[in-house]
């Protein structure tokens, strides 16, 4: 165990956590660029929530190192090509739960903003959003952890992070800095899921919280 | 830095990036024996995963108080990433590099999800009809196995099905500690600097996945027929 505190002293580790969070939290800053506003586009057309949905749920089965290393024959080696495999893998769940998260607030709801002479732009802002909230960050945890997870795996195309350790340690038999890298990536993943938990929490509508509490207690 | 990348990208584009007379004579010796060796990982995985799951999920659905800190280790277990994961079993005597340590790890990926469909499932069934089973004179053990697995199954199989396609693609991941499928072509196309082996490993993985989940959809439906008209994600 001292060994693996070694090497969390080595200069290189914190470089690769460095890398390790960069490349996630920018392949996750993008997709959710890309990702919230097609849902906002197709939230009004049934047949676009559908294509979004499938296109979304196909996204989802396509293994993460099937699309790392899919990068590499036509974008090559290095950080950008990774950046692009995980921006493509971190759009799907926030796709998914954007369009659904729309659709499922209530007809009901949106025809008394409507009658209360709410317009269109108002109820989404005022009413989709709000009550999508806790799904849309539901699929952005998802995400987060997921970039975070498949970064490991950025290391077999040159993209550096964490998997750098584990890799270097599992070629040399360094059993310590083996450890040391999968320690720290499971701390991180662990680190973000809680991180994201807590936001989800924190954008949930105080109304909504009643509700929920409401539901369970029944 | 840049002038190995620049080496690298310019003979990656002088080969073709698919090389078909490979896949035709490669095609019995490296192919075939990958997407077995792939289907029998998560097959195997997820058989054990379910065999786990079923008793541990009916027991929780008893005993409620076991269920958050079942919940909570089971998404722990998931939340670790793959790759250290299976690079922590390596190293854990008695394991060691092979596909045990690969099923040992997709079994651990899978058991979240299994677990809290089983309870979910279980849940789904109305009181209504626990009570008019019981007002029939059924005993507890045949309400659990006449009325509410049955009840269950579509609940159960959707978290097979999500299961199932993890397992797969984690799976591919496997390869990197010696546990065979088709992530094997996706590593040795890498080393070998041959796009062609990398492409065929990601492309047949991510079918097999994306076949998987349409196969145990259409399963899913199947088992529940009052539901077919009502379509949604889950």
């Amino acid at each position: 165990m001292n060994d693996v505190l070694k090497v969390f002293a080595r200069p290189q580790f914190p470089h690769a956590v460095l890398v390790h969070v960069e490349l996630s939290a920018l392949a996750l800053l993008i997709a959710v660029a890309i990702a919230l506003p097609v849902a906002l586009a197709v939230n009004r057309s049934s047949l676009g929530t559908a294509v979004a949905v499938n296109i979304g749920n196909i996204g989802r089965a396509v293994p993460s190192l099937a699309l790392l290393a899919l990068a590499l024959p036509f974008l090559g080696f290095g950080f950008a090509p990774s950046l692009v495999a995980l921006i493509a893998l971190a759009i799907p769940p926030i796709l998914i739960n954007a369009t659904t998260g729309l659709r499922e607030v209530s007809k009901e709801v949106i025809d008394a903003a409507r009658g209360m002479g709410l317009s269109g732009w108002q109820i989404l802002r005022g009413i989709q959003l709000p009550i999508a909230a806790p799904v849309i960050f539901a699929g952005i945890r998802t995400s987060a952890v997921q970039v975070v997870a498949s970064a490991t795996l950025a290391t077999f195309i040159g993209g550096g992070g964490l998997g750098d350790l584990i890799v270097e340690g599992f070629q040399k038999g360094d059993t310590p800095v083996l450890l040391a890298g999968a320690l720290a990536v499971a701390f991180l993943a662990i680190i973000t899921e809680l991180l994201f938990g807590g936001l989800e929490r924190a954008f949930t509508p105080a109304g909504l919280k009643v509700a929920q509490k409401r539901q369970k207690a029944r | 830095m840049g002038s190995i990348q620049l080496a690298l990208l310019l003979q990656s584009l002088d080969q073709q990036l698919v090389d078909w007379a490979w896949i035709r004579q490669n095609y019995r010796e490296d192919i075939v024996p990958a997407v077995i060796g792939h289907i029998y990982l998560s097959f195997v995985s997820v058989a054990i995963a379910l065999a786990i799951s079923l008793p541990v999920g009916i027991i929780v659905s008893r005993y409620r108080k076991a269920y958050p800190p079942v919940t909570i280790l089971t998404g722990l277990l998931y939340t670790i990433p793959s790759l250290a994961l299976l690079a922590i079993l390596v190293v854990i005597p008695g394991i060691g590099v092979g596909p045990n340590a690969v099923i040992i790890a997709l079994v651990a990926y899978s058991l979240l999800v299994l677990i809290r469909n089983v309870v979910t499932g279980i849940d789904s069934v109305p009181a209504e009809t626990i009570d008019a089973a019981r007002g029939m004179g059924l005993t507890e053990r045949q309400i659990l196995f006449k009325v509410e697995i049955p009840l269950a199954l579509p609940v159960i199989v959707a978290g097979i099905r999500i299961a199932t396609v993890t397992v797969i693609g984690i799976a591919t991941i496997g390869a990197y500690i010696a546990g065979g499928g088709l992530g094997q072509l996706i590593f040795d196309g890498i080393d070998q600097n041959f796009p062609t082996k990398v492409i065929v490993g990601a492309v047949l993985a991510t079918a097999m996945a994306v076949v998987a989940d349409l196969l145990l959809l259409a399963l899913e439906r199947y088992l529940r027929p009052w539901a077919r008209r009502v379509r949604g994600a889950s």
